[in-house]
């Protein structure tokens, strides 16, 4: 069995946390992973992505190939629709619903919105609002990791909450609270 | 106790460096290359061992430090992207001549499709230039492996061995299987001065030597265990270092297979290849260098393909959809590209004093439609595109002030430098001195975030020395200026600025401010403490 995982985003958005829980949860697991960063100039403020490859045979490519991808995750949902040419045609979309605007040139947000809920699979939310109402601002991208832990058929939820307490520890038990929570919202996928 | 560990490539060959008895590394920060000495600067068998870490100046500082740590009998280590081999490269290529003590390994991180760079030029063709063997990890574990047998290597055959990787191999994490960290050399300093003294006459004698010592690196590369052949149909296919992988994944039927991780070229295998194949590709990353020399090697009656024939693309980095297509296979299709997408390309922070500084230049540039502003190498770089659009050029590490200076020189007025704290001390004292001797009309503007901003927020070498630095390289007291970019100072900022262009000498503008990136991080270092 494999998953790979187009993980997307704005720098700064978080998106090498997500990886981070993912990639501690696929360990723990045994399984195999890969996962290509994007480090360097495109951090400030431009796209970045991530490819997440998870497998219980060996990876070869550090790289998704075209039309490969079972799960987009993004963080903004512009960003989501960067990557359509790698997702399978069975392959899930699973984004926050909140632009982020820091380009003269965004797209209409109507007709943004209008065309990522026409892909065949797919799953948005206002992680943001979501992590706001939960008193955890900071924890938007694992509302996002709870929302994909329903897709995820290689990791189950319990293994990302375990890797969520690893991950986190080192800043503390209200962090790891608050992350948890945030997890469990996008997962139950309560608005 | 081996044990796994979810690493990048980067810092997989940093954690194969210490385990192989690393005593120093010297490096300056480059995208993709910094993660090697950062991983080595917070690894706790560092401390414990006192290796050397801290961030060199430039690279060619860095070459020529780690050459003195291995005339001293101890291994060390330099790291650098790739377009810091052309700053180093005549301490690397000399240190080819002399040869090494202690072993010395070059780790040069190439940027296929220029992520982060401006060329994409490949650090292979160095290795060869200096005539030092060359190993190319092709994933992770190998990242670890190969830097023992790298030390060793360099050690046995008294020479430099470069590493090449490719930002891929060096942003990508995998597990990793690790060792027992084995000892650090004595100290035990080299005395055959014939060796290094590089006076003509030593100079030609340890220059025929190593001459003579190229058919012992064919050898030792033909017997590597980093180069294998494996026989599998009439299709021959020599994949270098990362580009197996790409081979692996496409999983072409009918192929013969011949990885290579380690140069020289393996040319007994390469032959050996030919003999069983009706042809060749050469699948290899960055520009086409061992195409080339198979096909000397084989003569242009075979048959050999790859980037020079377009059966690869020319240029841009290798990926799975590239590879796959070589070999006349398609990936599978996936959806139809988005209507509503627009280019999000990098841009400087929110509160970025680099910001002030554009903010300023422009308004003042504005009035003298001959200006001409030479930019540098940094985020302030990000300049260049709307809503800024301030710099006319960006070409190399200091050639803000050079170029600017040669412009001056031909009669361009006023002629601008925008360069950064951490850029200037790398390659731009020098042009400020020839600035300084030929009186040179510029207006440099040193802009000052009081760390290397670009690569992470790494320290720089001259913070809190800039203002000594130009007065001891001659610029006068009243055209130093030290200002403070934000908006509140602009009326002060343009003042200057404009005063300056008017001034027909060397004037220097230090807009001094930290970096937004850096501030915060220490915020939350300090909160965290408390």
């Amino acid at each position: 069995m494999k998953t790979d995982i187009k993980l997307a985003g704005v720098g700064g958005q978080g998106i090498l946390s997500i990886a981070t829980v993912i990639g501690e949860a696929a360990t723990a697991a045994g399984l195999h992973l890969k996962q290509a960063e994007v480090h360097g100039m495109s951090q400030r403020g431009g796209d970045v992505q991530s490819d997440l490859r998870l497998s219980t045979d060996p990876i070869h490519s550090d790289l998704i190939p075209q039309g490969g991808a079972d799960l987009i995750l993004s963080m903004e949902p512009m960003e989501a629709l960067r990557y359509l040419p790698y997702l399978s045609p069975e392959g899930a979309v699973v984004t926050s619903s909140r632009p982020f605007v820091n380009i003269p040139d965004y797209p209409d947000e109507a007709a943004l919105l209008q065309e990522v809920d026409a892909l065949p699979n797919v799953t948005r939310m206002d992680i943001e609002q979501v992590a706001k109402s939960l008193l955890a601002p900071r924890s938007a991208n694992m509302v996002l990791l709870g929302m994909a832990a329903r897709h995820l058929e290689i990791l189950s939820p319990d293994e990302l909450r375990t890797a969520i307490r690893t991950v986190f520890a080192r800043k503390g038990d209200k962090v790891v609270e608050d992350n948890l929570k945030a997890f469990d919202a996008g997962y139950e996928g309560l608005q | 106790m081996r044990v796994k560990r979810l690493l990048l490539g980067d810092e997989a060959l940093a954690l194969g460096a210490l385990h192989a008895g690393l005593s120093g590394v010297y490096a300056y920060p480059g995208t993709p290359s910094t993660e090697i000495t950062e991983f080595i600067q917070g690894a706790p068998l560092a401390r414990e061992r006192g290796v050397r870490s801290r961030w060199c100046t430039n690279e060619k500082t860095a070459m020529e430090a780690a050459l003195g740590m291995s005339y001293a009998g101890k291994r060390a280590l330099v790291c650098m992207k790739h377009v810091g081999m052309n700053v180093c490269a005549d301490a690397f290529v000399n240190a080819g001549i002399t040869g090494v003590k202690g072993g010395l390994v070059v780790v040069a991180a190439d940027d296929p499709s220029m992520h982060s760079s401006q060329n994409e030029q490949d650090s292979r063709f160095y290795g060869k230039f200096a005539m030092v063997p060359i190993l190319e990890p092709s994933d992770q574990q190998e990242c670890y492996d190969l830097m023992a047998e790298a030390f060793r290597l360099s050690e046995e055959v008294r020479l430099p061995v470069l590493v090449r990787m490719v930002t891929r191999l060096a942003h990508s994490r995998a597990a990793v299987q690790t060792g027992e960290p084995g000892p650090q050399n004595a100290l035990d300093p080299d005395s055959e001065r014939t060796r290094w003294v590089l006076l003509p006459g030593n100079a030609r004698r340890q220059y025929a030597a190593l001459v003579a010592r190229q058919p012992e690196l064919l050898r030792r590369s033909e017997e590597s265990r980093y180069n294998s052949l494996v026989k599998g149909g009439p299709l021959g296919v020599i994949a270098c270092g990362i580009a197996s992988n790409y081979v692996c994944e496409a999983h072409p039927e009918g192929i013969s297979l011949l990885k290579v991780s380690q140069y020289p070229l393996p040319e007994s295998l390469v032959r050996d290849l030919a003999a069983t194949s009706a042809e060749i590709v050469v699948v290899e990353d960055g520009q086409p260098f061992v195409e080339e020399q198979v096909k000397a090697l084989l003569g242009a009656g075979y048959p050999v393909s790859g980037r020079l024939t377009g059966r690869l693309p020319r240029t841009g980095e290798l990926n799975p959809d590239n590879v796959a297509a070589a070999f006349g296979l398609s990936n599978e299709d996936g959806h139809a590209p988005a209507h509503n997408l627009a280019a999000r390309p990098p841009q400087l922070c929110q509160g970025c004093g680099h910001r002030d500084v554009y903010a300023a230049l422009n308004q003042v540039i504005a009035e003298y439609p001959n200006a001409r502003v030479f930019g540098d190498i940094g985020c302030y770089t990000l300049g260049a595109l709307p809503p800024y659009r301030a710099i006319d050029s960006c070409v190399d590490m200091g050639a803000s002030i050079t170029m600017a200076k040669g412009a001056a020189d031909a009669g361009v007025h006023p002629a601008v430098a925008v360069i950064g704290d951490s850029t200037f001390t790398h390659s731009g004292m020098t042009s400020l001195l020839d600035a300084v001797n030929d009186n040179a009309a510029i207006t440099v503007i040193l802009s000052d975030n009081l760390t290397t901003a670009m690569t992470g927020g790494q320290d720089s070498a001259g913070t809190h020395k800039f203002e000594a630095i130009c007065l001891a390289l001659g610029v006068e007291r009243e055209h130093l200026h030290v200002v403070v970019p934000l908006p509140k100072n602009m009326e002060e900022i343009t003042r200057i600025i404009r005063e300056e262009m008017e001034y027909k000498g060397v004037s220097v503008i230090i807009p001094q401010r930290e970096c937004m990136q850096t501030l915060a991080r220490k915020n939350r270092q300090k909160k965290a403490a408390q």
